[in-house]
């Protein structure tokens, strides 16, 4: 195994254990953290898949911006540990986590097939696929429609937090 | 590059029109006004499909498949969202949520569902479904003060959340076999290669997010819940717009895979059997309801099943059928809906046995709503007699005479149900007061109904525009001009 295949393993195991530490750990300000954490190796992956840009603006966006604010909420909030959440283990979750066990089995089976992975020919280097010129070049041709649309999404997310969100919402008047 | 332009008219200007939805709310807020201009948008975008209609091709670096499928699918979701918008005033009114909002999030919605049906590509294909769901999770969590609103829009969001996550991962696994992101590529290089086990993987994913959609059991648990909480005008949009928009969805997935999974003996199989465990279900579960919405709800997971024959089919016969049937649907189940809605506002009449004597009081509301119930249970003439004939027809002309044996059982139970409520309309006595409503919805629904009629009637000539439309969503590898 080579130097980047160790940093996968590496990285790809932290990954999973910080998920599992999101999900499990009672303190939402702990959550958090393994979140960041989370973002930080996923952002070594793609430094590994020879994205740099995209590695660069995961951990500036996602584990920097995105997460200090998320942080910051849970602070102001000031929310206590969820006690309240703790379920006792029944039948049907017992059940689900069957199914759930037998889907994990199945996909590392499949994955662990090995089945070759079509590469795509392109005239450029590897480093210059990661660059934010290529990248933008992509992004205005080629993907110009998903990339516009997108927008339109993000406008919903804006109204629909607001709606959903807005202190003493009053109704408009009646015409 | 004017011709991409002119092929995604219907789309761009819908995207337009939603900001200009939002720029008008945000300086004169007045819900009023923006419902009307909603209205106005959903007629345009909708006018633009039928002029557009024979217009065809690929369009922006072949992100986008518009062809006279994709028209007809826009005219559906326009449809809906015209008469959602047109009956959601007096229900927003009485449960004092009459925000402008409103008709933005579901503007945006019916632009996500029309990206859904034009998709050519998975990075649209997956946009157009979050625009839809997240504008469908906000509609459901709208009454804000109401604890099962919220129930309803956290378990519709963490659910739906959920299945977009394996949609995406099932994305990314189509992506890691073939090293393509655009469906017809992909068709390609499975044909000239061979489908590997990571591809069905990725592919059984896919189709698992769009099964959460459209309700088909096993993946059914949220429907009657959310439909129950929401606003009842949204939970119309949400079981028939957005149903429509997954259906398209499928159609367009599985006719880019059509030589693949012909020969598939195993997709025949999986697909054939959920489709009967929706039928089923749904009907077995829907006998047992009192509340109305609970008892329309798991009345459009059967109909998702019915729907799912057409699937299971996979002939052209088959998806002419279900979009026949998506169109009746629509307006059979949204004016179900809207009465329900008309009268459950402040009375809070929601069992079947409330609706006692309707007849006597409110003879069109009560005619309006017998129809509706009559098309669910696909009683001849009504459309919805046609729509399931056409899906069952192409079931046995694809040899799967048993599942449309099944099919036909399932439905002559739901009769059972549909009947008992035009029954207490009709042949019962009132019971306490008048139920009142205003006399000019009664209208719109009568209006509605003559159409479920008339679908029934005369549907040679919806049924050949199905047929053409199909033509250009059949061929796969033609690559545009």
């Amino acid at each position: 195994m080579d130097v980047s295949g160790i940093l996968f393993v590496f990285l790809g195991a932290q990954i999973i254990v910080a998920t599992v530490g999101t999900v499990w750990s009672r303190n939402p300000v702990t959550s958090a953290l393994f979140l960041v954490l989370n973002f930080f190796a996923l952002g070594g992956l793609y430094l590994l898949l020879e994205a740099q840009f995209i590695a660069v603006v995961q951990v500036i966006v996602y584990a920097g911006a995105i997460m200090v604010l998320f942080l910051f909420t849970i602070m102001l909030l000031n929310l206590d540990n969820e006690r309240a959440l703790a379920e006792k283990f029944d039948l049907r979750k017992g059940f689900a986590v069957l199914l759930g066990g037998v889907l994990l089995v199945e996909l590392l089976y499949i994955i662990g097939l090995k089945t070759p992975i079509p590469i795509k020919q392109t005239a450029l280097t590897t480093v210059q696929l990661g660059e934010a010129k290529y990248i933008g070049r992509e992004l205005l041709t080629n993907f110009l429609f998903p990339f516009e649309i997108v927008s339109i999404l993000l406008l919903l997310a804006v109204v629909g937090a607001i709606v959903l969100a807005k202190k003493n919402f009053t109704t408009s008047p009646k015409s | 590059m004017p011709n991409d332009y002119l092929l995604s008219l219907p789309i761009l200007a819908a995207a337009g029109w939603s900001v200009l939805l939002i720029i008008l709310e945000a300086m004169l807020s007045r819900a009023a006004l923006t419902r009307v201009f909603a209205m106005l948008g959903f007629a345009l975008v909708g006018g633009l499909s039928v002029i557009g209609f024979p217009l065809q091709g690929l369009a922006f670096s072949e992100m986008l498949r518009i062809g006279g499928f994709q028209h007809f699918a826009n005219i559906i979701f326009c449809l809906s969202g015209l008469l959602v918008v047109a009956l959601s005033e007096k229900y927003l009114d009485d449960e004092n949520v009459h925000y402008g909002e409103y008709y933005i999030v579901a503007f945006i919605s019916v632009v996500g569902m029309m990206l859904l049906a034009a998709a050519a590509n998975m990075a649209i294909l997956f946009i157009g479904l979050e625009m839809m769901s997240i504008a469908l999770y906000v509609l459901a969590g709208l009454m804000r003060r109401d604890v099962r609103s919220n129930e309803a829009a956290m378990k519709y969001f963490l659910l739906g959340a959920f299945a977009s996550g394996l949609l995406l991962y099932g994305i990314s696994l189509i992506y890691g076999a073939t090293g393509e992101l655009a469906l017809h590529k992909i068709a390609i290089a499975i044909q000239t290669g061979s489908a590997s086990m990571l591809f069905w993987i990725g592919f059984g994913l896919l189709i698992t997010g769009f099964l959460f959609k459209i309700s088909a059991v096993p993946f059914h648990q949220w429907t009657p819940d959310v439909y129950d909480g929401s606003p009842t005008p949204a939970a119309a949009f949400m079981s028939t717009g957005a149903k429509a928009a997954a259906f398209s969805a499928l159609i367009v997935v599985v006719t880019n895979f059509s030589t693949l999974l012909q020969n598939s003996p195993t997709w025949s199989l999986v697909i054939s059997s959920i489709a009967l465990a929706t039928m089923v279900v749904g009907n077995i579960a829907a006998l047992a309801q009192e509340n109305l919405k609970r008892m329309l709800a798991y009345s459009s997971v059967a109909h998702a099943g019915y729907m799912l024959v057409g699937i299971a089919a996979a002939t052209p016969d088959g998806y002419s059928g279900i979009m026949f049937y998506t169109l009746v649907y629509t307006l059979m189940n949204i004016g179900a809906f809207g009465v329900v809605a008309l009268l459950e506002s402040k009375e809070n009449l929601l069992l079947a046995s409330d609706y006692a004597g309707l007849f006597k009081h409110r003879p069109m509301l009560a005619g309006a709503m017998a129809v509706f119930m009559l098309s669910l249970a696909g009683v001849p003439p009504l459309g919805g007699f046609i729509g399931k004939y056409k899906v069952f027809a192409a079931a046995v002309d694809a040899k799967l005479t048993w599942l449309a044996l099944a099919g036909v059982l399932a439905s002559a139970v739901s009769a059972y149900y549909y009947l008992r409520v035009v029954y207490f309309m009709f042949m019962r006595d009132p019971v306490g007061e008048a139920i009142s409503a205003p006399a000019t919805s009664s209208l719109a629904f009568a209006l509605i109904a003559v159409a479920v009629v008339l679908l029934g009637v005369f549907p040679t000539e919806i049924l050949r525009i199905t047929d053409a439309a199909l033509k250009f969503a059949q061929l796969p590898t033609q690559t545009g001009f």
